[in-house]
């Protein structure tokens, strides 16, 4: 039979029962590949549910360090039998099939296209343990340590890697080394060549070097304590929980003064998503760099206090972890379906700055850059990431801080402007970039006091319905929104290999997937420069990007193409210049997913191309 | 009511507090709130206590949500930052304002639609974080700026400006506040303003949250025969328990009182509240007598006012999160950033 023989190059995928303890197996054995020195991404596929539902963790393997999903699985660990007959289908033929082989099965719960190896995991955990829990544990530590022996894991790499979790803990570390040993030993000793090693597996390199291995949601939480925010309100949603929680991590471990033991820093779990952005919006008002972290849901609640925040122009950074909408959705999916909703939230005219990290990264750099952001065009700011970013562990760039790099308070007047004489108009454009001066309560004595509210006002923030007054204010607001498209993180080019007249147009946690599509599809012959878009507002170069292209793909993880939506509307773009690229099951795109999209709409628009005759290629 | 400006120039006579104010430099701009309004008397009872108690204006930070009692931050303390939030949400953005700096004075004025209704969750949950802030809820029973619906507060039985009989039950601020832990709770009447500029001060010199339920007739929607917000039914069902004197600690205390009339909360400020009994079995300082006694009359249809419970070694929200001492708004970058070798270190931890 026909096997898939990869070296350092594969799917495999765990079906799992969630709550069982198989989450911290699974991500041990992600992490000894990565000690191999071999790119790895994992991703959680995980239920709204604390125990007895199923989960899957599906790791990728790439040579060529490919950090998206490819599509597809090669080796799958069937943990889970409520699952087994969809597990079972969806490995590709001449994959592989790991069991419990602990119970027969009927024949006919296979299939004769695929290696099968069974491995009587339940049988081996209960003749070595007696406690019902550490049964359930170590066996999954028993699979970890099989597969390392079918995979050509080195055993050094594992025992590396307990002894740093279980330091100080010897007798886990122990029991830890045993359990993975149990399964290495039932391996040697009943699986024999050609199964030994499989045609899949791994083997060392030096592909990893100084990248860091970690998820979205701290890496977010750790650019906002760098980038110096000192009040935090949350309120429990996933997937963003996990921000404030980490951020909380962190300020105990590096904000808490060392002298005092006082807290550089106040965390508050509010009642609600409306308490967490107002007690952001509050805090940004008198000064402090203030976030909070939600989820669309969650956006939905704040969007009064957004267009307040906006209108009485307020810094404040709101962390989107986006999940599959709309209402509840699929609280534990992931998508990108609240552009709109964000872009423009609240009612009345609104814009807001949208920021799209792709990977860890980036949910640093733009956790710390949102504060700035904030503080300097007094607008809320969102850090649009999602579940598959926040809640995987990516291989990605360190993190990094400039030594020198000072926060950026935006235009705030001191007690020494306003003693020297220099009017304080609090909503007038006295710059020109849109960007009114403001003062901090308490600033001075008898100068720089004002009123701030969401109804209209001039430009000395004196309530007023007179029509100047207010058309002056949202004008001025529209000329900041300009002013924010040069300061926003700018798109990233990738040109392709040769002249195209084909584009692409993608961001945030598609990046990964798209990186691979583009590889893929140049070896098909179809060539396309690749723009990632990182921010909301577009600068001019978007639209130039797409004025460049007879055809420019717009890929995104929802149903509405809502990007395709924003360009279409903020650059005057004809609609036939873009071709929309849509996923939104809730699982993250796959690079297969894309190249075959892209693929059939080139061969289908080459027809078109081909009675258009285009310059620039004669030349 | 007024649409004439008062002139800027001071007369020179006028009193100057210890910090060098007079009492107009505590004012705002003309309220724009129906002649006879009590939210009126609220502002100017807040004036009189901040220039008794010679705070510097700048030092408040005023913070309201939407309605009639929202407007009125304009209308004093001219010389402090104010904030007209969104709808019966000022208590969180107090609560973050007050976190970011935790030197200054936090006021939140909210209305009975604002803190009754759509509030009433922040409300409760501000009062049990203990944020500290001096929050009045200038409270009237009714909907004034449109057009005289009944709010949360407003009484069974009582009759609405058209004629309405109001079937619901009314929310109780003041029984919610006892409940939920806050630190210093009092109902006043705007009409009294003897009763009221001292509750003011004593909650503005509190160390956590001070909360005033001032009930405040709306002259236009809700003063008529039939109303329990009228100022007549409160006149007359007005039943207070006690009188405080608002006094520094170093002045001498010259007054004689009968024994056992009086009782003296300390304040951490140095400041001491000195509290008249008008009945001699009220304990202010013990909770659950006062959520008692507050039923028991209330079902009599009587307003129990004074100040019902004080909790005189209050603490706040800034002690239990143990917040730097500086406020954090004034933190810089060798605070806040853990540098470049803690991130290596952390680097190192994720590989």
């Amino acid at each position: 039979m026909k096997r898939i023989e990869a070296i350092n190059d594969f799917v495999i995928k765990f079906a799992n029962v969630n709550g069982s303890g198989s989450a911290s197996a699974n991500e041990l054995f992600a992490k000894a590949i990565l000690r191999m020195g071999v790119s790895v991404s994992p991703r959680n596929i995980f239920p709204s549910n604390i125990q007895g539902l199923p989960t899957w963790y599906e790791a990728r393997v790439s040579k060529r360090g490919y950090h998206g999903r490819r599509g597809g699985v090669d080796m799958m660990v069937a943990m889970n039998p409520q699952t087994w007959d969809a597990d079972v289908a969806e490995i590709e033929p001449g994959g592989y099939l790991f069991y419990d082989s602990t119970r027969p099965m009927p024949k006919s719960k296979f299939r004769d296209d695929i290696n099968v190896i069974g491995i009587p995991l339940t049988e081996i955990s209960n003749n070595a343990y007696a406690d019902p829990r550490e049964r359930q544990l170590f066996k999954n530590i028993i699979y970890v340590g099989a597969l390392s022996m079918l995979l050509d894991v080195e055993v050094s790499v594992f025992e590396r890697l307990f002894a740093e979790q279980y330091k100080g803990k010897e007798r886990l570390l122990d029991s830890n080394v045993q359990a993975l040993n149990l399964g290495r030993d039932y391996v040697k000793e009943n699986v024999a060549a050609p199964d030994l090693p499989l045609g899949i597996r791994v083997e060392r390199s030096d592909f990893v070097g100084d990248q860091i291995f970690t998820d979205g949601n701290s890496a977010a939480a750790l650019g906002f304590v760098y980038g110096g925010a000192t009040v935090a309100a949350w309120y429990p949603i996933t997937p963003s929980s996990s921000v404030p929680e980490a951020f909380q991590r962190y300020c105990d471990k590096f904000r808490v003064d060392a002298a005092s033991g006082q807290h550089n820093y106040a965390i508050v779990q509010a009642e609600d998503e409306m308490a967490s952005v107002g007690i952001a919006i509050g805090a940004g008002w008198n000064g402090a760099r203030a976030f909070t972290a939600t989820s669309g849901p969650g956006v939905s609640l704040m969007t009064e206090f957004i267009g307040l925040a906006y209108f009485a122009e307020i810094p404040v950074t709101i962390m989107n972890v986006q999940r599959g909408g709309p209402s509840t959705g699929m609280p534990t999916r992931t998508q990108q379906s609240d552009l709109i909703a964000c872009a423009y939230a609240s009612h009345g005219d609104t814009k807001h700055v949208l920021l799209f990290p792709d990977d860890p990264h980036e949910c640093f750099e733009f956790a710390a850059m949102a504060l700035d952001l904030a503080d300097r065009l007094q607008t809320p700011i969102f850090v649009m990431s999602d579940l598959d970013i926040g809640m995987n562990q990516r291989l990605c760039k360190p993190f990094k801080w400039d030594a020198a790099r000072e926060y950026d308070r935006g235009k705030v007047m001191s007690a020494a402007d306003l003693e020297s004489g220099r009017e304080f108009a609090r909503y007038k454009d006295v710059d020109g970039d849109g960007i009114a001066w403001r003062t901090l309560p308490g600033a001075h004595p008898t100068l720089g006091s004002y009123f701030t509210r969401g109804s209209t006002r001039d430009a000395y923030a004196r309530y007023s319905e007179r029509g100047p007054d207010y058309v002056y204010n949202v004008q001025r607001l529209l000329k900041k929104f300009k002013t924010a498209a040069g300061l926003v993180p700018q798109p990233e080019l990738r040109p392709a290999q040769q002249t195209t007249r084909l584009g692409v147009i993608y961001f945030g946690s598609t990046s990964p997937a798209m990186i691979e599509t583009l590889d893929i599809l140049a070896a098909q012959g179809i060539h396309l420069d690749a723009m990632r878009l990182r921010a909301f507002p577009f600068p001019d170069s978007v639209e130039r990007f797409i004025a460049d292209h007879d055809l420019t793909y717009v890929v995104e993880q929802n149903r509405d193409a809502q990007m395709h939506t924003m360009l279409v509307s903020e650059l005057d773009i004809n609609p036939a210049c873009l071709m929309r690229v849509l996923h939104f099951d809730g699982t993250p795109i796959t690079a297969h997913f894309i190249a075959r999209s892209i693929a059939k709409s080139a061969a289908a628009s080459a027809i078109v191309a081909k009675n258009f005759p285009v310059q620039s290629e004669a030349a | 009511m007024t649409y004439l400006a008062k002139p800027h120039l001071h007369h020179p006579t006028l009193t100057r507090n210890k910090v060098g104010y007079t009492r107009r430099d505590y004012e705002g701009k003309i309220s724009t709130l129906c002649a006879g309004c009590g939210h009126d008397s609220i502002s100017a009872a807040i004036i009189q206590a901040c220039w008794e108690l010679d705070i510097e204006p700048h030092r408040v930070a005023k913070m309201s949500g939407i309605g009639c009692s929202s407007k009125t931050p304009d209308y004093f303390l001219g010389a402090s930052h104010g904030f007209n939030t969104v709808h019966g949400r000022m208590p969180s953005v107090l609560t973050g304002a007050n976190l970011a700096n935790r030197d200054l004075l936090y006021l939140g004025i909210s209305g009975d639609g604002d803190s009754a209704s759509i509030g009433l969750g922040q409300f409760a949950n501000a009062m049990r974080r203990g944020v500290r802030m001096a929050y009045i809820v200038e409270n009237n029973g009714v909907y004034g700026l449109t057009k005289g619906q009944f709010s949360a507060t407003a009484d069974r039985g009582s009759k609405s400006k058209k004629g309405v009989i109001n079937s619901d039950s009314a929310v109780d601020l003041v029984g919610i506040a006892l409940q939920l832990g806050a630190t210093y709770v009092a109902r006043s009447f705007s009409g009294d303003k003897e009763q009221l500029v001292p509750l003011i001060k004593g909650a503005l010199g509190h160390g956590g949250a001070a909360f005033i339920d001032v009930i405040s007739p709306c002259v236009t929607f809700n003063n008529h025969v039939g109303s329990t917000k009228s100022y007549d039914y409160v006149r007359e069902h007005n039943e207070a328990v006690n009188r405080i004197d608002f006094m520094d600690t170093h002045s001498e205390i010259t007054t004689k009182y009968a024994a056992g009339s009086v009782v003296d909360v300390p304040h951490h400020d140095g400041t001491m509240l000195r509290l008249r009994k008008l009945h001699a079995d009220y304990d202010p300082t013990d909770r659950l007598a006062a959520m008692a006694y507050m039923n028991e009359r209330q079902a009599q249809g009587e307003v129990v006012t004074g100040l019902l419970f004080v909790d005189a070694h209050a603490t706040d929200l800034h002690q239990a999160l143990n917040t730097s001492s500086s406020p954090l708004n004034s933190l810089g970058v060798s605070q806040l950033n853990p540098g470049n070798k803690t991130l290596d270190k952390i680097n190192a931890g994720l590989r």
